[in-house]
């Protein structure tokens, strides 16, 4: 087998590792999209009220609407959490142990990346299966369309967070992440409400909200449960991965980077 | 040819040098000690050898091959050992090393005897399946000792491994590596601790990001002992 790939492998198998290991991570991870898809669509369902759109082809529950944004939502923090094991790996030694490998640089952050793709697509699907019981269904091939736009979603948002740790210097500065890009990129999308309901109440943020990258995450979910692919959608996503991705390569250049700065 | 060349190294963090000038090679089947007291560029050094840091200047060549030019051979042909513990604690030995190998790109056939070689030449081959985490603190060294031989590298760099351990285990993982640099192996151990060093063994002293003594640790010292040299030389006492 060929050298990078063996390593892809077995950074892969030590992040599904940690993990199972952590039982209480993949309750958290399942816990969250359920309290707001019981607790928090509960509520909206009456308060908001929802006009035929694409890719829906008649009246749907608030619930069905939100199930895609919860998916992203799965993601988000997945990605968030695995920039976070990254600074931890960073402060513990275990990333100087990665970068010193032989193989290319960006090909190891690629596969940490890959890595964190594939534990999130498991607490995805162990989210819709969930979902599912509580009678929130879709189209069975939407199940298996997903998968690749999961894909490209969670290597979006993973980038995001390798991107961040290449910046971060410690765990304590962790906390700022949540309440600077998580939450803002989370609210201001289309994961809990239409763009046109947004727009009845403010325009600014009906654009901040067509332009998030998560926005375009959630509707490319959304529109693969229903056997379409949203182009403008996979076109942002892709390109956002792409520009995420480059500039993470640079944060964890030796020449270039931040950890030159992060080695004071 | 040396199997570890540094020329000309300069590196700084903004306005602050962490290396001034530093040059000095170390030949194969030597064991090179990088003395130096805390703060002296040390770690900066062993940065910029392994490759985590660029310096602006100067040269690093590792078994002939140019950290510069052609970063992956050199990897390839290095061994590290890091002051920090870089271990995974909740699986086993075994686990970690497998781990390890992949990182080198080595299928599971070919590493699974260069792993129980590993272990078994710092005596760690029994512990294999216990996790890290119930290791103390002497074995976790040696595991990662072993562990930087996987590959079987030329040049084995440490920095300060033995921080934190007593005196006995010290000793012996000190004597381990000594092992390994009569084998052939060129060794590169950073340390602030005179007891670690053989009288035959070489010495670059850096202190104040400069190199101000080279030599065979007997040569350097003359009639005093190794630790009264090193204090006076960065004028500790």
């Amino acid at each position: 087998m060929n050298a990078a790939l063996i390593a892809m492998l077995a950074i892969i198998r030590r992040e599904m590792l940690r993990f199972v290991g952590q039982r209480s991570r993949f309750l958290a991870a399942l816990v969250r999209p359920l309290v707001w898809l019981v607790v928090f669509a509960a509520g909206f369902r009456a308060a908001l009220g929802l006009s035929i759109m694409p890719p829906y082809q008649t009246y749907i529950t608030y619930e069905v609407y939100i199930i895609p944004g919860l998916c992203g939502m799965i993601q988000l923090f997945n990605g968030m959490q695995s920039s976070l094991s990254l600074v931890y790996d960073q402060e513990m030694g275990s990333m100087r142990l990665l970068l010193t490998s032989p193989l290319p640089r960006w090909w190891l952050l690629f596969s940490k990346l890959v890595a964190g793709v594939c534990v999130s697509l498991l607490q995805v699907y162990a989210f819709l299966i969930i979902a599912a019981l509580f009678g929130i269904t879709f189209p069975v091939f939407g199940y298996f369309l997903i998968l690749p736009f999961l894909i490209l979603s969670g290597l979006m948002l993973g980038a995001l967070g390798m991107l961040l740790s290449s910046t971060i210097k410690q765990l304590e500065n962790f906390a700022g992440v949540m309440n600077f890009v998580i939450f803002p990129m989370f609210f201001m999308s289309t994961a809990l409400y239409p763009l046109w309901k947004m727009a009845e109440s403010s325009q600014i943020l009906s654009t901040i909200c067509a332009w998030n990258p998560f926005s375009h995450a959630v509707e490319l979910i959304r529109f693969a449960l229903y056997g379409q692919v949203n182009m403008i959608a996979l076109s942002v996503v892709v390109a956002t991965f792409v520009v995420f991705m480059w500039a993470s390569v640079i944060g964890y250049d030796p020449a270039r980077g931040m950890m030159r700065k992060k080695a004071r | 040819m040396s199997a570890i060349s540094v020329q000309n190294l300069n590196f700084a963090y903004g306005n602050k040098t962490a290396l001034n000038d530093v040059s000095f090679d170390v030949g194969a089947g030597r064991f090179c000690a990088l003395l130096g007291p805390n703060g002296a560029g040390k770690s900066t050094l062993f940065s910029v050898l392994t490759g985590l840091l660029s310096p602006p200047s100067g040269r690093v060549s590792l078994a002939g091959h140019d950290m510069g030019n052609h970063p992956r051979r050199a990897l390839a042909s290095m061994g590290v050992v890091f002051q920090q513990p870089s271990l995974d604690l909740d699986v086993s030995v075994s686990e970690n090393m497998h781990y390890f190998a992949a990182l080198q790109g080595l299928t599971k056939h070919t590493a699974a005897p260069r792993i129980q070689e590993a272990l078994e030449k710092l005596s760690m081959y029994e512990r294999r399946d216990e996790k890290v985490r119930q290791l103390n603190g002497g074995h976790r060294r040696r595991m990662e000792i072993a562990r930087a031989l996987i590959h079987q590298p030329q040049v084995l760099l440490l920095d300060e491994p033995t921080v934190g351990l007593d005196a006995a285990t010290r000793h012996a993982i000190t004597d381990h590596v000594h092992e390994l640099a009569a084998d052939g192996m060129a060794v590169l151990w950073a340390t602030h601790l005179v007891d670690e060093i053989n009288d035959d063994d070489k010495v670059v002293l850096l202190h104040q990001s400069k190199i101000i003594a080279e030599g065979t640790a007997q040569n350097l010292r003359k009639s005093q002992t190794l630790d009264e040299w090193f204090q006076q030389s960065t004028g500790a006492t």
